[in-house]
């Protein structure tokens, strides 16, 4: 078997992340807490977010689910730290875009994340990469 | 082999570059032609509402919708074509006796008994049925090896049991229940048995008779029929005392203003008009099936089992859930690869042409008792071979490596 195509899936770096998921385990205190599951594969997340005053000042996740659900999560908890609740929900759509394999423009720099634009080509896995995003998304306009 | 293999036109394809090996018909089986053409010919030559028109066509389709029945009937052996009602599915046939049967004979303080291994749809209706009245749902534990012993089953049924659900071969373990003993257990102890016999069917003989089973659910997709259409067995003097679930056109007898009744056995149960084509499809399944013989079939997945065991068990970091005897479990085999997610690793395959499923499988409870949120499953039909295993194997292999040494 040819490792190419799948390389554009698991990129090194969503194996790190997977392997060493950042921001892993649980707020303690003021935060919101967000549990998703994924029926159809049973994905869970469960992240908690602190919002003050419109910023996202930190944010955890825990879980269970594949190295794409495992590692977006991750990515995802890095990218909105320190972002305002407003940008974290842009940032949401953003990635909504990507894995419709849509232009997202460049208004904000991604970092890792642009390492699950192969993902777009998986139709299957698609689930998988936004669970994180859709727990966050619920998270902050629970908070707004 | 290859005469087989040549009647299923969908597995002579590429998947990503390599030769599609199927080995998902746990989930759905492949449709050979002679089901196809069955299809097709109704919908061109034939098709016409049943057990309504005086016109030739109406009488055409109606003689092939009941011979499908009949065909359904010496299938699994039962004594007449009135205790055979086409449904949309196994699902269906289960949750109709949940309502039709269940509602009228479960009452407070009765208890319901399933087992840890029930698929969703032998599960939930009985959960909702149990909350409903107020009823006690138990379930029979299972042994380390996924099977159910027959002390269990004992001392789990009281005579405070009313029915006794349970699934005839496990789509997750693969585990044969022994259905007949069972039934015994149950019948001493004045209770109904249901079975739930979507992986069976399709694989192995059955003989409602014999088994003395009161009610059988399967569907018609898992064994080489189209989708939307299943069967609900029950026996005559079950059925006779229960009331239809749905109502309208088809079932009826006399329609008054303020009073109606029903049609006799099958078709009180079958309102509105049926999927005629679904139930013509079916029929040819059968004739398909039962050409090659079921006991044929069995033998040749347990030898595709049995083979698959030995590879796969090679392989080092990989677990096998279920029982390790092939004579005690259907042609599937659920398993788990240390490091490698099931999704990841289904999708590895995916890239090699092979079909698996990965997930929950519709049984979470039974994933908890496995304690693992997600497993992959490679499931077989008569149109497997060895050498599918063999490229199984061998993308096990590759998913490992890529995923244990690559990164």
């Amino acid at each position: 078997m040819s490792f190419n195509n799948l390389d554009q899936l698991y990129r090194s770096v969503i194996m790190d992340h997977y392997k060493k998921p950042r921001n892993k385990g649980s707020l303690e205190g003021d935060s919101v807490t967000i549990d998703m599951n994924n029926p159809t594969c049973g994905d869970r997340i469960h992240l908690t977010l602190k919002i003050n005053d419109g910023v996202v000042e930190d944010a955890k996740f825990d879980g269970e689910g594949c190295s794409i659900s495992m590692s977006s999560a991750s990515m995802m908890t890095e990218v909105i730290k320190g972002k305002k609740a407003e940008e974290a929900l842009e940032l949401a759509e953003i990635f909504s875009k990507m894995m419709l394999g849509e232009d997202y423009g460049d208004k904000y720099d991604l970092g890792d994340v642009e390492a699950l634009q192969g993902v777009s080509k998986f139709p299957a896995r698609i689930k998988c990469a936004t669970l994180a995003w859709k727990a966050m998304e619920k998270g902050v306009n629970e908070q707004k | 082999m290859n005469e087989i293999r040549k009647q299923f036109p969908v597995l002579n394809q590429e998947v990503n570059g390599h030769p599609l090996v199927y080995l998902d018909s746990a989930a759905t089986s492949q449709k050979p032609i002679s089901v196809l053409e069955a299809i097709k010919s109704y919908y061109e030559l034939d098709n016409s509402n049943v057990h309504r028109g005086v016109h030739t066509l109406g009488n055409r389709a109606t003689d092939s919708y009941e011979g499908a029945r009949e065909k359904i009937r010496k299938f699994i052996n039962a004594k007449s074509t009135k205790e055979i009602i086409y449904t949309r599915g196994t699902t269906t046939s289960l949750n109709t006796i949940a309502t039709g049967y269940g509602r009228m004979n479960i009452n407070e303080g009765d208890e319901i008994v399933i087992s840890y291994m029930e698929h969703h749809s032998n599960l939930i209706p009985w959960q909702q049925l149990a909350k409903e009245k107020g009823a006690v749902l138990k379930y029979f534990d299972l042994e380390q090896d996924g099977t159910i012993t027959l002390e269990t089953v004992r001392n789990t049924i009281t005579d405070k049991t009313k029915i006794v659900a349970i699934t005839m071969a496990s789509n997750v373990l693969g585990t044969i229940n022994p259905i007949k003993e069972i039934a015994e257990i149950a019948h001493e102890a004045g209770a109904v048995i249901v079975v739930d016999a979507a992986q069976a069917a399709p694989h192995m003989k059955i003989d409602v008779q014999d088994l003395d089973c009161d009610f059988l659910a399967f569907s018609g997709h898992k064994m080489c029929g189209p989708t939307g259409i299943g069967v609900l067995y029950g026996k005559q003097a079950l059925l006779e005392n229960m009331e239809p679930i749905e109502f309208g056109g088809e079932m009826i007898d006399f329609v008054d203003l303020y009073e109606s009744t029903w049609k006799e056995l099958p078709w009180k149960f079958e309102g509105g008009t049926p999927n005629i084509a679904g139930a013509i499809g079916l029929g040819a399944a059968i004739d398909f099936l039962t050409e090659i013989g079921m006991d044929k079939i069995a033998e040749h997945e347990h030898s595709l089992v049995e083979y698959a065991l030995n590879e796969m068990e090679k392989i080092e970091g990989l677990s096998i859930y279920g029982p390790r005897d092939p004579e005690k479990r259907c042609g599937l085999i659920t398993f788990n690869i240390d490091g490698v997610h099931p999704h990841d690793l289904a999708t590895v395959l995916d890239m090699n042409g092979i079909a698996v499923r990965a997930g929950h499988h519709c049984a979470q409870p039974l994933m908890k008792w496995l304690t693992c949120t997600a497993t992959a499953r490679a499931s077989f039909y008569i149109y497997n071979t060895k050498e599918d295993i063999d490229v199984l194997v061998a993308g096990l292999r590759q998913a490992k490596e890529y995923f244990n040494d690559v990164f």
